[in-house]
């Protein structure tokens, strides 16, 4: 029981009147440098209270109390965000219509292309061609010296102008047909001609297969992939003979891709980002290392 | 308490009514601060801490005005700690940010010394050297100004409130606060040019950080030196609890030899020194203690050894015509021989002062050689690991680098990088692929090139490549060089 004015007898100090279990707690006084913190931390809120956004509303009213400075962390960051734009706006206006022969002779611009365009590949296209641009099956690798639609810096560039098969007008746009689902060859002819592939692409190949898909090839394919299966990137249309495989290069994958005939998407990026970051966008794919030169001498091969 | 004392200790020799507030067996936890008032005292320890003080003053109010030229655009302050540039400059040593280890070994080294000279000389640091010290004896020093010595000051705080004790009083505080604040303002002059801080600072032109450090080292300074003074040292400093570690019996302590001085008691003209101790138990020592201790009570927490109090007892052992030296930095062990009728020694070579000695030596060694062999440029090479590696459209693999380049000096220099591994290995950097392997480094910067390395498809036979990366600097000569690898995804 609570038993107050009760001396210790060893300290002669009260106790708090608490009582656990025989144990008591000595009323101590607070040590005076503990009081003084304390006072000052009070006297302090209140100075906070009066200078800074402190207290809710009460019932019936809106918002808080603003306080004598009117802070706001919300319009500080928006600040701080618009300072930041505001701090970048001098390169992003340079890259506005720059060509890249411009970009690359200035060093300092070609950074900063570089590392915008790294932070806008990481929020939009790291999801499908992964955070280093190394792609997936069905995803192209932006890395190496292959591309689809042309590597040159204003090939890259339009590429992200338009999208593929996206809904721009101006949109790359590539159709293989899905020859066996769409049972416009047989599967005995899709099997031939997936040999011929092999045969093209120097892996080993059933040669008495090969020669009968050899002709379904020449019938089906070359207007695209070319007589000798270099391709067009003018079309889209990937070189078969090279080492790279969007979707597998195994004979099953190969077979499997002729019957259902691929469909790959991107979006087309006018509208979604500016200008300026399509350009820095385009600087970094393009940095990647498969950057190819206007005159068609390509990086990515380190010109051997 | 009031006692009755006879007047003189001894013909000529004050009898101070001076009482040891802060021995631990006096204070009370919750009990007001009772003031000290130190006595001035005259001697060589006294003169050797005015001495230091104004060495330590002087250094500290001075060092941010000397220039040093490091030209290309460097700031030519001698000591500079640039949180903005990201630099430490102490003159001809420039630390980058990621030189950090040689401020460590800096304090390293400052808390071996800290350690040696406890063990061998005690705490010297406490009585001479603390700023707590310095600051505590200026502002005791500018009090004695203002209200006079000792029984004066007592004096005039019991008197009651008159103009002339509201004058002295003022001026003392405001002359505290001049000093506390010339403390507070010396110290931002480090962070940054300080002719610069200073056209800048009273125009209310310098960054709030500035006003916010001075601020605060105004306060602590006149509080800590001026109103709180020994309670620094006995409650909130770590250090009196940590030198017990580093003094043992042969280390040097401030000793009231007491073998000598007891049985202490006044001295009456024409008595006989026979038969009684040398302490005519004046007080002086007590007095003069600007940490309100009784040394004659021992070796104490309390005590910073400022050897004052030695001044003290031996200016009275002169006038009473006894030998000087019955308070002295002397050890418990000798006191011990001189009972036993032998010659007290000093042991300053012994395994702690050597260990201590030894370790000092050889972490100052180090810091010299790595100091004298810093290079003025540094190297990073990162491996681009997503993707790890490429697989190009003629079977050959590529790798991509970012190699980081530190320019130490303050002029453009030219790097040759070359990479040495297997021989067929083509390398080349973005957008130079038929060039040279030669960058350009601004001064005082670190810049990234991409660099690619490729193998043909018929000089791949292992999954991972070792290369070593090797940068010259066409300047300097100097090398630097670090290892990586290629990654080949060969798995046959």
């Amino acid at each position: 029981m609570a038993e107050h004015n009760h001396k210790d007898e060893v300290t002669g100090v009260d106790t708090t009147g608490h009582e656990w279990d025989g144990i008591r707690e000595l009323d101590n006084p607070l040590p005076r440098w503990w009081l003084w913190i304390f006072y000052a931390c009070v006297a302090w809120s209140v100075v906070y209270m009066i200078f800074m956004p402190a207290l809710p509303a009460p019932p019936g009213f809106e918002g808080f109390t603003r306080g004598l400075t009117g802070n706001s962390e919300r319009a500080n960051v928006a600040q701080q965000m618009a300072d930041l734009q505001a701090s970048r706006s001098t390169n992003f206006d340079r890259l506005q219509n720059a060509d890249f022969q411009a970009i690359e002779n200035d060093p300092e611009l070609f950074r900063f292309a570089i590392a915008a365009g790294r932070s806008a590949f990481g929020d939009n296209c790291a999801t499908c061609h992964g955070s280093g641009g190394g792609g997936a099956v069905g995803y192209p690798n932006l890395n190496d010296d292959i591309w689809l639609w042309g590597g040159t810096f204003d090939d890259i560039r339009y590429t992200l102008h338009v999208g593929i098969r996206s809904d721009h007008p101006d949109t790359r746009f590539s159709q293989m047909p899905a020859f066996g689902r769409d049972e416009l060859l047989s599967q005995a002819e899709i099997r031939d001609v997936t040999q011929y592939v092999l045969q093209l692409s120097g892996q080993s190949f059933d040669a008495a297969a090969a020669d009968r898909g050899a002709a379904t090839f020449q019938n089906q394919c070359v207007s695209c992939h070319m007589e000798d299966g270099t391709g067009d990137q003018a079309q889209g249309a990937p070189d078969l003979t090279d080492r790279d495989w969007l979707y597998g290069g195994s004979a099953d994958q190969i077979e499997a891709t002729i019957h259902r005939g691929p469909y790959g998407v991107m979006p087309s990026w006018e509208g979604r980002l500016s200008e300026p970051m399509i350009t820095a966008l385009a600087t970094y794919v393009y940095s990647l290392g498969g950057g190819q030169e206007a005159g068609g001498d390509e990086m990515g091969a380190g010109g051997q | 308490m009031v006692q009755i004392l006879p007047k003189a200790a001894a013909p000529g020799i004050e009898q101070h009514d001076a009482e040891a507030v802060n021995d631990a067996a006096n204070r009370k936890l919750y009990k007001k601060r009772e003031p000290i008032y130190p006595k001035l005292v005259h001697g060589k320890f006294r003169l050797a801490k005015w001495v230091f003080m104004i060495l330590a003053l002087g250094a500290y109010y001075l060092i941010p005005f000397l220039r040093w030229d490091r030209g290309g655009g460097a700031p030519d302050q001698a000591v500079l700690v640039d949180f903005e540039g990201r630099r430490f400059y102490f003159f001809w040593i420039e630390i980058w940010p990621q030189e950090i280890y040689f401020v460590t070994g800096l304090l390293i080294l400052g808390a071996l010394a800290m350690f040696l000279v406890t063990a061998l000389f005690g705490r010297v640091w406490c009585g001479y050297a603390c700023p707590q010290t310095v600051w505590t004896d200026l502002f005791i020093a500018v009090e004695r100004l203002f209200e006079g010595d000792r029984n004066a000051r007592i004096k005039l705080d019991r008197s009651k409130w008159s103009f002339d004790k509201a004058w002295r009083k003022i001026g003392k505080h405001a002359v505290w606060l001049v000093i506390a604040g010339a403390t507070g303002g010396a110290w931002i002059l480090y962070f940054h040019d300080a002719f610069d801080v200073l056209s800048h600072f009273f125009t209310g032109g310098s960054p709030i950080s500035a006003y916010l450090f001075f601020g605060i080292l105004t306060f602590t300074t006149y509080t800590l030196a001026g109103t709180m003074r020994e309670q620094v040292c006995t409650y909130m400093c770590p250090w009196p609890r940590i030198q017990a570690a580093m003094i043992d019996n042969d280390a040097l302590s401030v000793t009231y030899r007491w073998d000598r001085g007891e049985p202490r008691g006044p001295h009456k003209k024409n008595d006989s020194w026979d038969g009684r101790g040398d302490c005519i138990d004046c007080k002086a020592c007590v007095a003069a203690c600007p940490m309100g201790i009784d040394i004659r009570n021992g070796s104490q927490l309390e005590c910073i050894n400022c050897a004052l109090c030695i001044d003290a007892c031996d200016d009275i052992m002169k006038k009473v015509g006894r030998p000087t030296g019955l308070i002295a930095y002397d050890t418990d062990i000798n006191i011990e021989k001189r009972q036993k009728g032998e010659k007290p020694s000093f042991r300053f070579v012994r395994p702690r002062t050597i260990v201590y000695a030894v370790t000092l030596a050889l972490v100052a060694a180090v810091m010299l050689v790595a100091l004298g062999s810093r290079s003025t440029m540094d190297l990073n090479v990162l491996r681009d690991r997503n993707p790890n590696f490429v697989t190009l459209s003629d079977g050959s693999v590529r790798n991509s680098y970012t190699v980081k380049i530190i320019n130490k000096t303050h002029e453009p220099h030219q790097y040759r990088i070359s990479i040495e591994g297997d021989p067929a290995l083509h390398a080349w950097l973005l957008g130079q692929e038929d060039g040279d392997l030669v960058v350009t480094v601004e001064p005082d910067r670190t810049t990234d090139f991409r660099l690619f390395a490729s193998l043909p498809e018929e000089a791949i036979d292992r999954a991972s490549e070792p290369l070593l990366f090797r940068v010259e600097d066409l300047v300097s000569g100097e090398v630097q060089v670090t290892r990586s690898v290629l990654q080949t995804g060969y798995d046959r």
